[in-house]
């Protein structure tokens, strides 16, 4: 009994302390790490482009909707935008794009609207419903000319987390997705600071890291090389989390 | 595999075909490591909910203990770093089921060796085979190399059942699947719901883990292992 717990007890032993030693080869740990590029090619394999992600009925919606992350970026800069209630804000949008300008909060509410009632899955594993509405990412960035031909679109945040600037980005194909929004309005209200004011994006397919909050400028790009540390967000460039975050 | 009859103790048997043994070892790293890697996720958010949503203002059906650093993969909780060995191993796990369950159709693994006979699911055979299970007798003195009724319930429940739960709650989890296959959700109502079943599915495959290599030391470790990595296999003594 004794030698057979020991055996047990010492070949998971082994398997653990081997599996901690494998992620620290370089070629192991790309192997490991490839999973990602495997989940998004089977995912959009068989998704198709414009497949929604589920949207709910009004009574299905979570009683409280847990803020995360950064609940208040707190900075000089922010602070003096909220307490102008964001007369000031403007959303600079640009890079590869023919006509790169800004937008005024009132810009952004005068665009035709989704309104959608979705499901946020944070990567910890719990989930929350809620309604959200603003204009199609899609919209925003055709206003701008952004070119067919970049390759992603980066959004930077008012917040630091961890004292670094927050930023994520996604590909195209998320990027003008019919759900794919920059939400202005949480339940039926303007966004509180909690949840991302005053501008926030949904991508509806993916996990809550990728749903920028404090969005404060968005930039389209051919490449993630030179941005950050490189990996295409703050969570991908310090903890390893996969950029690409549909599982 | 091949049910011959009256086969006298010590005569060799070969007993699994390279493709079940390939795919039991496949299988067994898998599972190590998805268990270790998914017990590492668990910590992230240790509660469980039924239904759509679910989160730290809602009710918990499950308060999950922390499980400790030797049971997790990595030791010391790190969520991104478990995640990347669960979802490389979840696609080890589903392609390698997928194949294992199109080869054992094909060369008749299934329909031979795990076919419940005319017989078997009575109350009197079941009843028999737990007393022999007690009195740690395993083999049937006529057909020594066929699974018993216990044995084909077991490895049934977890290949058509258990395994098929814990892949497909899996995808139920997933944002990108619910979009591609919305009827996940309708099927297990709801992704927290889901994640509810994920979590118990792999305490089931834990327990007949548990119980597999318990059975094997009872069977006898050389003989069994052997049969296991080489197909030979020899009918035990009475």
């Amino acid at each position: 009994m004794i030698a057979r717990r020991t055996l047990i007890a010492g070949g998971a032993g082994l398997m653990l302390a081997g599996c901690e030693k494998v992620v620290q080869v370089p070629a192991a740990r790309a192997i490991l790490f490839a999973g990602e590029d495997m989940h998004r090619g089977l995912q959009r394999a068989l998704q198709g482009r414009d497949a929604l992600a589920p949207e709910y009925r009004r009574d299905q919606m979570s009683p409280i909707f847990r803020a995360n992350g950064t609940f208040n970026p707190n900075t000089p800069d922010y602070n003096a935008l909220v307490a102008d209630k964001f007369a000031g804000y403007r959303l600079a949008v640009g890079g590869l794009a023919d006509a790169p300008r800004s937008f005024t909060l009132v810009d952004l509410a005068s665009m035709p609207a989704r309104r959608q009632i979705t499901r946020h899955d944070c990567v910890e594993g719990w989930s929350a419903i809620g309604e959200w509405q603003g204009p199609l990412l899609g919209t925003v960035l055709k206003a701008a000319g952004v070119w067919r031909s970049a390759r992603y679109v980066v959004f930077r945040c008012f917040d630091l987390y961890g004292g670094q600037p927050y930023y994520e980005s996604i590909d195209l194909v998320d990027a003008f997705h019919p759900q794919t929004i920059l939400a202005l309005a949480m339940n039926g209200r303007a966004l509180d600071v909690a949840h991302g004011a005053p501008v926030r994006l949904r991508v509806e397919r993916q996990l809550g890291y990728k749903h920028a909050k404090y969005v404060q400028s968005i930039e389209a790009v051919a490449t993630l090389d030179g941005i950050g540390k490189g990996k295409g967000g703050y969570w991908e460039d310090n903890v390893d989390y996969d950029w690409y975050a549909g599982i | 595999m091949s049910l011959s009859m009256n086969a006298p103790p010590g005569t060799p048997l070969y007993r699994h075909r390279w493709p079940t043994r390939l795919w039991h070892w496949v299988n067994a790293i898998a599972i190590i490591i998805l268990i270790g890697s998914g017990l590492g996720i668990s910590n992230a958010h240790p509660r469980l909910y039924w239904g759509q949503y679910g989160a730290n203002f809602d009710y918990a059906w499950a308060s999950l203990p922390r499980f400790p650093a030797w049971l997790t993969i990595p030791a010391s909780y790190n969520l991104a770093i478990s995640r990347r060995w669960h979802l490389f191993f979840a696609l080890v796990l589903a392609f390698g089921l997928l194949a294992y369950m199109i080869v054992s159709v094909v060369n008749r693994h299934f329909q031979r060796d795990l076919r419940f006979r005319r017989g078997d699911l009575t109350r009197t055979s079941l009843w028999a085979d737990i007393r022999a299970h007690l009195d740690f007798r395993f083999h049937d003195p006529e057909h020594p190399g066929a699974y018993n009724v216990l044995q084909k319930l077991s490895y049934v429940g977890i290949l058509f059942i258990a395994l098929p739960l814990v892949i497909l709650t899996g995808l139920a989890i997933s944002p990108g699947m619910d979009a591609a296959w919305p009827w996940l959700l309708d099927l297990f109502g709801g992704r927290q719901s889901a994640r509810s079943i994920h979590f118990l599915s792999m305490a089931a495959i834990a327990l007949f883990t548990v119980v597999h290599l318990v059975l094997v030391i009872l069977a006898g470790v050389g003989n069994e292992l052997r049969s296991i990595v080489t197909g030979w296999w020899k009918v035990p003594g009475e």
